[in-house]
């Protein structure tokens, strides 16, 4: 085997410590080290020439590049060698600017270290082998979880792109959090008016799959190869027969037992119920746990009624299994609540605000309902409580927000423009009524943001005042908010006929469960984790599945859409080919040996292990040992560690190997 | 506690800011008076956070404190001003307010403080270090309220208000101040004549001499 030995100076990051030429000169002397050399810059375009004119002159089998770490340029240095006709992995990487220059200072210790990493990369080489990459069919098909608008935008833009879409979405029906709002900042357009178009075409998509009241039960598979189980959980109606004529809408008896989740408990809705007009589908839903039928056996007006014998109390969850290759996580958010919390919870209530027990004392959400031309007030600002034209209103930014005693240390990004925007919606309709923002800091980034917020204060004379507020309490009627004008250095008191907080975005509760279920990480609030903040946004660290929306972190209508078609962008690159081109790095098991303990099995992080049957020439099977699925082994090493009959060796890094590096030393 | 290169960097901060002839016009107070004084290398902030075990710069100026404190009113500043001046480094602004004195330590601060900052622990070392750097006292009955109270805890073990009531008013010489409300305290037990004293008053009298380095 001939070896070529390349020393990089990488301009004086490594020259400065390690005296490059008497490495290069050294290592001529070792045993299959045909040609050896240093240079200034080896990455840059005649450093790399100078590699490939050598693996020609001397007709060269494998190289070892002294340089930087090979998660900078190992890839510059493979693609260099396959020009020259060597295969990648038979190019060896000894990293000696961040393991040896960058940590010493003494020229003649790191020349000698600098040499002994040097003989341990030309030992390993020669006993490389030549690798071929795996390659593994995708099926051009996305999941797309959460059927906000970020779960909407995913879907339409893959969808668009002619690839089929499964789209899931626990609620009755699309359309998320962005459905309940009244109008949206800077631009005040009507939410509904902008987003059930996108609702309709969603469900009108031939190439779209619309999974309503369904959830995800279990991911198996890897990247271009998921294998997803969904359950569709009972509606009790029969999706096939029913108009969504809303007869037994109108007809069903149980009218105030349940609250309107949709209205956000300002309202009740009966036991057959859509959550609002709009809905997509438009198909009822029978609550269960209220309705009288499942209690006494007895009522069935539904049933009487609907002329289409699309009532079906006996109909059960059904479970449906889809191929993917792709997923994207859209499952967004909630809001935080003031109540009292348990004691294992994370957070922590507002005892001061009064632990929700005042039906004045609103939520964001909750206002968007009282604001929305389409909720239980019909766009009239009214208190919950008495039905009176609040003349005095007070928002309170940052609750459960940036408050680390209640455990949320976060910024919720959309709470300062959401609330300039609902002070502003109550100066348009209450003319004579005064709006009071209590704030820490106006986050206004964003295009006419900042604008708006000033619109806020110059048009529509909305008084802010900034510091927290200390307490509210209900005084004949009146809440009494006591806070500090900080700017002022006084102390303040607003007699509020209601009050609405402007409570912290935390995660859905169950994206915890759902994360572990599709095996992705999250952070401790359980927002989803990015693969890099700054560089890969939008995938999560599990290849093939992609996150868009609220889930990773708060966010903005805007910003929720550009990432959902970012996200869907990401799954369209993966369609590109018709195969997958994996790196070969991955564990094989020896059959011959395995003795079937399967503690692989149980240490794998990414689930690759599988139990195979060896048969005899009678197709009878005689044993059962593991085996590793190359699609989905990320090459980690750890059943290689665990495995105690040494039966699996990583390709690229088997004993032989490791050990000659080893021995060298 | 706060690592070395904390205290560099804040030692740096403080440098920039304007604070004064401060600590000229301490020495000369220190030193007419005669009082122990540490080296002044540290800052009034450094001091803060050795004796209340926490960075005076976790503070964002919410203002919640003051939002909610019960004797605002009476306050010449607020007390979240109190912590930004501190961390401004304009300590004799800060020890010079009479808003510390008139702390109650009621801790409704402390206990609703989005960082859980301990405020009421703060304005304890604020007072603490003003009289220990001998500036004038403006609330000086305060003063004169807490050492009585701190007497009566000497002498007695346990509190005795029959007697902080005698000791205050010796202190202040305004001897009808709040007199109508003393029957009615009375009547309901409020006031006890003679004092209850715990049995071993000479560890009290111990603690109180190690602590104040005093008789």
């Amino acid at each position: 085997m001939k070896i070529g030995v390349f020393v990089c100076h990488c301009g004086e990051n490594i020259s400065s410590t390690v005296d490059c030429l008497r490495v290069a000169d050294l290592c001529k002397s070792y045993s299959g080290v045909e040609y050896s050399v240093d240079y200034k810059y080896m990455c840059s375009d005649p450093g790399q020439k100078l590699i490939k004119e050598a693996i020609h002159k001397y007709d060269l089998d494998a190289i070892v590049v002294g340089s930087c770490s090979p998660h900078m340029h190992e890839r510059t240095f493979r693609n260099a060698a396959v020009s020259a006709g060597i295969n990648p992995f038979m190019v060896e990487i000894a990293n000696l600017r961040e393991h040896c220059s960058w940590v010493h200072d003494e020229i003649e210790a790191s020349t000698r270290k600098a040499i002994e990493l040097m003989r341990m990369a030309i030992e390993k080489v020669k006993r490389d082998k030549p690798l071929t990459k795996i390659n593994v069919p995708v099926t051009k098909r996305v999941l797309v979880i959460g059927g906000g608008i970020a779960g909407i935008q995913a879907a339409l833009d893959t969808a668009n792109a002619g690839y089929e879409v499964v789209l899931v979405e626990k609620e009755p029906s699309i359309g998320g959090h962005m459905s309940q709002l009244s109008e949206t900042f800077p631009t005040l357009d009507c939410s509904q008016c902008i987003l059930t178009p996108r609702m309709v075409e969603v469900h009108q998509h031939p190439r779209i799959k619309l999974m309503t009241y369904s959830e995800v039960e279990r991911v198996e598979g890897f990247i271009g190869n998921f294998k997803v189980t969904i359950r569709k959980k009972a509606r009790h109606i029969n999706e096939e027969n029913c108009s969504g004529c809303g007869l037994c809408i109108t007809k069903c008896p149980i009218k105030k037992k349940a609250y309107n989740s949709f209205e956000e408990d300002l309202a009740f809705r009966p036991a057959v119920y859509v959550p609002f007009p709009q809905a997509i589908p438009n198909i009822p839903v029978i609550d269960e746990t209220v309705c009288t039928y499942y209690k006494t056996g007895k009522c069935g007006m539904c049933l009487k009624v609907c002329d289409r014998e699309a009532i079906d109390f006996g109909q059960k969850d059904t479970i449906h299994v889809a191929d993917v290759g792709a997923i994207i996580v859209a499952t967004g958010y909630k809001l935080y609540n003031i109540e009292k919390k348990s004691e294992d919870s994370i957070y922590k209530g507002y005892g001061e605000y009064g632990y929700g027990k005042y039906r004045d004392i609103l939520d964001g959400l909750q206002f968007e309902r009282i604001a929305s031309a389409s909720g239980p007030t019909s766009g009239e600002i009214k208190r919950p409580s008495d039905g009176r034209v609040p003349k005095k209103l007070a928002f309170i930014q940052c609750v459960g927000s940036r408050d680390d005693s209640k455990g949320i240390s976060y910024c919720s990004k959309i709470c300062c423009m959401y609330t300039a925007k609902q002070a502003m919606l109550y100066r348009h309709k209450v003319h004579d009524g005064e709006a009071y923002i209590f704030y820490m800091d106006i986050r206004a980034g964003g295009k006419m943001y900042e604008e708006f917020v000033r619109r806020a204060i110059e048009e529509d004379k909305v008084k802010y005042i900034r510091g927290r507020v200390s307490r509210i309490y209900e005084e004949n009627g009146k809440y009494i908010v006591k806070g500090e004008d900080t700017i002022a250095g006084m102390p303040v008191e607003i007699d509020a006929d209601m009050v609405v907080l402007a409570t912290a975005m935390i995660p859905q509760d169950d994206a915890g469960s759902l994360a572990r279920k599709i095996g992705i990480p999250y952070d401790k609030y359980g927002f989803f984790n990015e693969a890099h903040p700054k560089l890969r946004p939008v995938e999560s660290t599990t290849a093939g599945i992609f996150l868009a929306g609220a889930c990773q972190s708060p966010k903005d209508i805007p910003e929720s859409v550009s990432m959902a078609s970012a996200a869907a962008s990401k799954a369209i690159i993966l369609f590109a080919n018709d195969t997958l081109e994996r790196e070969p790095v991955v564990a094989k098991v020896n059959e011959d040996i395995c003795a079937g303990c399967f503690y692989c099995m149980k240490v794998c992080p990414f689930g690759a292990v599988e139990v195979k049957d060896v048969k005899d020439m009678n197709g009878i099977v005689y044993k059962e040992v593991a085996y590793i699925n190359q699609g989905v082994c990320q090459g980690c090493g750890t059943c290689t560690a665990t495995c105690l009959s040494k039966s699996i060796e990583l390709a690229g890094f088997n004993n032989e190997e490791i050990f000659a590096e080893i021995a060298a030393l | 506690m706060t690592s070395d290169i904390l205290k560099d960097a804040k030692k740096l901060q403080t440098s920039f800011i304007p604070s004064g002839n401060f600590k000229e016009s301490f020495k000369e107070k220190e030193h007419d008076k005669n009082i122990s004084i540490q080296i002044h290398e540290r800052s009034v902030e450094d001091e803060i956070t050795e004796r209340t075990f926490q960075d005076v710069s976790l503070c964002y100026q919410c203002g919640k404190c003051s939002a909610g404190c019960p004797v605002r009113y009476y306050m010449d500043i607020a007390p979240n001003k109190v912590v930004r001046l501190i961390q401004l480094g304009y300590y004799e602004e800060a020890l010079n307010s009479d808003t510390p004195w008139l702390c109650a330590g009621c801790l409704a601060c402390s206990v609703r403080c989005p960082k859980e900052f301990d405020l009421a622990r703060f304005m304890d070392a604020v007072r603490e270090i003003a009289l220990e750097k001998g500036v004038e006292i403006k609330q000086v009955n305060i003063l004169k309220f807490h050492n009585a109270f701190l007497d009566q805890i000497k002498n007695h073990g346990r509190s005795y208000e029959a007697g902080l009531v005698a000791d205050y008013k010796m202190k202040t010489l305004d001897l009808f101040q709040d007199v109508d409300s003393a029957p009615g305290m009375f009547l309901k037990g409020k006031l006890i004549l003679l004092p209850h004293n715990i049995k071993n008053r000479k560890e009290i009298k111990r603690i109180f001499k190690k602590t104040s380095g005093k008789n």
